[in-house]
């Protein structure tokens, strides 16, 4: 709730430094109480159905995401050493936050007053700072599991593991039934091409959000969880606890009740497919495998919803919200 | 006229001289051969010499080839002329020189109580040669050539190999002379010298797997094991470093007429004459149990071991079915079970004997044997003392006056109670679905007042992913803490699980022994055409001392037959007992193996989706859309352009 409430504190701070209009106002301002809002968030994690069944699985997955809320906390509170530390904490688990690093430094820089310019030699020095505090905790903690194992193994048992996907059991994403069906003589150049597809939003969402960065963390949080190459519904659990924080997006969101729908339709299909494939003998692996490629689109209109509905909002706050076309009749807003 | 008896006379004496030295020639060759025959016999006696005998064997080597044609020509009379004088090979120095190779066979039958019978064949053949100090050989008589090259290439110092089809019942048929686990099992001491024992195994198995016409080259990292405590040597040899040690096992394994015939190949009689003409495809494959193995070690010459020579065992056991094979009756004859009988013995052979096993009817009111022979012989086989009537194939009289001998076992009645056999086990896989299941594996002592300790050595592949902090051990209702385990854990498409573990089981009782695992989903390549049918476990090996009631006698320098002499003993009371339990068959999750295009572009998409819709987002702004104007509008404007009027 620290997170919402620095955003709401930056929003109003936004409003205040004059932009137009009292009708934005109600644009900005849509609850009441920001606290509620905080508590709504957290709620929204402590009683998600997929955090309670991480935690019946008895999975790690809760200490990867506390390490992570650990780092968007330290982050919000401009506490750069605290937020290298933990960035290298969650690196150290799993190489997917490494992209955070964009976001975290973005929004430092912004609340330092820092300029993004590549021009400034203070970018450049602060850019230096936080990777040296970041490289050096991350090698810290590897030479520290390197001196607790005796041996670098670990290394390609870890990372090795996580980039070359060699274990095919089944789980809600992609990379599973692909290359369980590849051919042979492809799967290096998909195993590339998948891994390279996680970290390569990093930089054009970086440049579209560069003012944005709190939105920029719950956009990579979003797309790691769904592209990563072993997902949980627990990776799940922490981006969705962020939506009530954008619950002023929700008049902009287009299809939020189809995606709810699909939602809760998979969610509700995963183990009854996973019965009939495994111990029925009913059905096959196409059957579940039908149900991961749903839930994951799915997840993918959600995001792609609530980054439209922030883009709108963003070109309302700046051209108002009842737009008029030159001939006074009203006007549709379309991506061109 | 002179010039003509001058050139006749020259070519009378240059036809002459060629024909001297023709002759001279073959005569030197046959000395040569008999002066490096010598020299082979001398090699075990003076060790030191062996240096100086390598210089003349190169020189011999072209000859040899010859040699070996001319000495098998003399060995077959002088064969025929040593049967008279059978020269037992374990005897003190003597002056008389020893047989250079020496070659047995030996046939056991015995009838089983279910009305089954049991045929064990055992060919043994002694090498005198000395591959530990590094000498080349080149000249082989009775050992098969092929068999003495892979010995001396790869370094093996112990070779052991079987092919099995069917499964032997422990409680049913007791238990056998050599055992065997279904498909093919492989194991082999490599001498030290070996540097890369791995690269070794690997040439090994493949041109194992071209002697034998098996497919041995499935063997790889993934199912080869290096026992730790298991599998000890079988011949002599102090080293137990079990780093040269390798093990594997084919439980897929076939075995059909393509591995008979080169198995019968590498014997010297070949199948022509002997025993080896009962082994015919059409007959022993027609059985409930088939198992044919080849055993190379070193053993002793003699009673002070002062020198080695390598044995070459070849052993056949089958198990013909009273009702398949035996139409009902219980009747057995070497023709009923081999359509053939007898005529002479192997003559490259110093002792063929067929052995009835009469223990179970003393008196002769179980069952009736015909011809009789006045031959008895006991021995102590198993733990038990048991009695054979023998046939000695290389006495005439053995033939009788029809020149074939076709003994035939008529029962008389069906009573009697079998020996329950000391040690026995089972395997079985518990669970449904295709994602856990429980391996129990359960171990009988029937032994009504000893506890016995058994080494228990489980091989399980890498797809079966083994939770071994479920591994219980349990006998009588009660834990029952192993002292001695060995785990190594399997990694994923390199090498499986190997679990080794020493229990100590009470009497009278069965022990269990409980492991649960996962299935993993392989990659669509990697299942067998026949996916459905699962996958096989190998059988798992126990491997025990089992005390005997009748005390042994461990005095080996005395003329013992084959079958009981074949598991080294060293204690009075007790023998040497490897169980085998069943491979087990496992499902695993398959994916659909119609889809493999489908699949890559199924996903494709979804990744497309969402790089789409990003795209989209990051790369183009909001913009007030507004609205094209209608066809007759446009058409106006485009002719007001050409004009250069303002548009509408």
């Amino acid at each position: 709730f620290d997170v919402s409430q620095s955003y709401k504190s930056h929003l109003r701070n936004c409003v205040n430094s004059g932009i137009r209009g009292s009708y934005q106002y109600s644009v900005v301002v849509s609850s009441p109480c920001f606290s509620f809002d905080c508590v709504v968030s957290s709620h929204s994690y402590l009683l998600n159905p997929f955090t309670i069944l991480s935690c019946v699985a008895k999975s790690t997955c809760g200490l990867n995401n506390a390490v992570l809320s650990l780092f968007i906390l330290s982050t919000v509170k401009g506490n750069v050493l605290l937020s290298a530390i933990f960035l290298s904490l969650a690196t150290y688990q799993s190489i997917y936050p490494l992209t955070l690093c964009a976001s975290a430094l973005l929004y430092l820089m912004q609340r330092q007053y820092i300029p993004v310019n590549f021009r400034r030699a203070s970018f450049w020095w602060f850019i230096v700072q936080y990777a040296f505090m970041y490289l050096g905790s991350l090698f810290v903690i590897v030479c520290l599991s390197f001196f607790l194992l005796g041996s670098w193994d670990f290394l390609p048992s870890v990372y090795g593991f996580i980039l070359s996907v060699p274990d095919l059991t089944p789980n809600i994403g992609l990379f599973w039934y692909f290359f369980a069906e590849m051919f042979e003589h492809f799967r290096l150049f998909f195993l590339c091409v998948f891994q390279i597809n996680v970290f390569f939003y990093t930089i054009p969402l970086s440049i579209k959000l560069k003012e944005h960065p709190v939105f920029l963390i719950f956009m990579q949080l979003a797309v790691i969880s769904i592209f990563k190459s072993y997902p949980t519904v627990g990776d799940i659990a922490l981006y969705m606890a962020f939506l009530p924080v954008w619950s002023h997006l929700h008049r902009f969101l287009r299809n939020i009740f189809l995606v709810c729908c699909v939602l809760l339709t998979c969610s509700a299909l995963f183990p009854v497919l996973w019965h009939l494939w495994i111990y029925a003998g009913s059905a096959n692996s196409n059957f579940y495998y039908a149900i991961t490629l749903l839930f994951n689109v799915a997840q993918i209109l959600l995001v792609s919803d609530y980054f439209y509905a922030f883009l709108r909002r963003e070109h309302h706050l700046c051209y108002g919200l009842y737009l008029k076309r030159k001939d006074g009749s009203e006007a549709t807003l379309v991506l061109k | 006229m002179a010039a003509h008896g001058c050139s006749y006379s020259a070519l009378l004496l240059i036809i002459c001289s060629v024909s001297v030295f023709i002759v001279a020639d073959s005569q030197d060759t046959s000395l040569s051969g008999g002066h490096h025959a010598a020299a082979v016999e001398d090699n075990p006696q003076a060790a030191t010499e062996a240096a100086g005998k390598t210089s003349e064997q190169p020189a011999v080597e072209e000859r040899s080839w010859e040699a070996t044609e001319v000495e098998e020509a003399t060995l077959h009379e002088a064969a025929a002329d040593k049967q008279d004088t059978p020269a037992p090979e374990t005897e003190a120095p003597s002056p008389v020189p020893q047989p250079k190779d020496d070659f047995q066979e030996e046939l056991v039958i015995r009838p089983l109580h279910s009305g089954d019978i049991y045929a064990s064949f055992q060919f043994r053949t002694l090498w005198e040669t000395d591959f530990m100090s590094g000498n080349k050989v080149s000249h082989y008589r009775l050992f098969p050539k092929s068999l003495g090259q892979v010995i001396s290439k790869f370094s093996v110092r112990e070779l052991h190999i079987s092919f099995t089809q069917g499964y032997w019942r422990t409680m049913q048929w007791g238990q056998p002379f050599q055992p065997a686990p279904p498909g093919a099992e492989l194991w082999v001491w490599f001498q030290d010298s070996v540097t890369d024992v791995d690269g070794t195994w690997k040439e090994l198995t493949n041109v194992l797997s071209g002697i034998f016409c098996a497919s041995l080259n499935f063997i790889d990292s993934t199912n080869t094991v290096q026992p730790s405590a298991s599998f000890k040597p079988l011949g002599i040899g102090n080293v137990t470093d079990h780093r040269f040690l390798r093990y594997a096992t084919l439980p897929r394994e076939i075995v059909c007429t393509e591995n008979l015939t080169p198995w019968k190949k590498l014997l010297p009689c070949g199948s022509k004459a002997g025993l080896t003409v009962l082994l015919k495809s059409e007959k022993l494959f027609h059985s409930s149990f088939h198992s044919q193995a080849v055993h190379i070690r070193p053993v002793c010459q003699d009673w002070q071991c002062k020198t080695t020579s390598w044995e070459l065992r070849q052993t056949l056991n089958v198990v013909f079915d009273l009702h398949t094979s035996g139409q009902g009756k219980r009747e057995w004859s070497l023709f009923k079970m081999f359509s053939r009988t007898l005529t002479e013995a192997c003559p490259l052979a110093s002792s063929s004997k067929i052995y009835i096993d009469i223990t179970d009817d003393p008196q002769g009111e179980l069952f009736e044997l015909s011809p009789a022979t006045p031959l008895l012989s006991q021995a102590m086989v198993l733990g038990d003392r048991r009695t054979f009537s023998v046939y000695d194939l290389t006495q005439p009289v053995t033939f009788g006056t029809v020149r074939s001998l076709n003994p035939l076992i008529r029962w008389k009645s069906s009573e009697g109670d079998m020996l329950r056999p000391l040690l026995h086990a089972e395997r079985y896989v518990a669970g449904y679905g295709l994602q856990t299941g429980e391996i129990h594996t359960l171990m009988y002592n029937n032994h009504p007042y000893r506890s016995f300790p058994v080494l228990l050595l489980d091989t399980v592949p890498w797809y079966l992913r083994l939770y071994i902090h479920t591994l219980t051990v349990t006998s009588k209702g009660k834990d029952n803490t192993p002292s001695y385990i060995h785990y190594q854990p399997s990694k994923d498409r390199l090498r499986p699980h190997l679990l080794e573990m020493l229990v100590q089981l009470p009497p009278n009782s069965v022990t269990e022994v409980t492991v649960q695992f996962e299935r993993a989903l392989l990659k669509w390549t990697e299942y067998t055409p026949d996916p459905n049918h699962g996958f096989y476990v190998g059988s798992s090996v126990i491997s025990s001392l089992v005390p005997s009631i009748v005390a042994m006698d461990t005095n080996i320098t005395m003329d013992r037959p084959l079958f009981s002499s074949f598991f080294p003993c060293k204690e009075e009371s007790s023998f040497f007992v490897r169980v085998y339990t069943e491979p087990l068959l496992v499902n695993l999750p398959t994916p659909d193996f119609s889809m493999p295009y489908n699949v890559i572009c199924l996903t494709c998409t979804v990744v497309a989706v969402g790089y789409g819709s990003l795209y989209n987002l990051l790369t183009r702004s909001f913009q007030i859309d507004e609205p094209s104007p209608g066809l007759a509008k446009r058409l106006a404007n485009i002719i007001r352009r050409m004009r250069g009027v303002p548009p509408l």
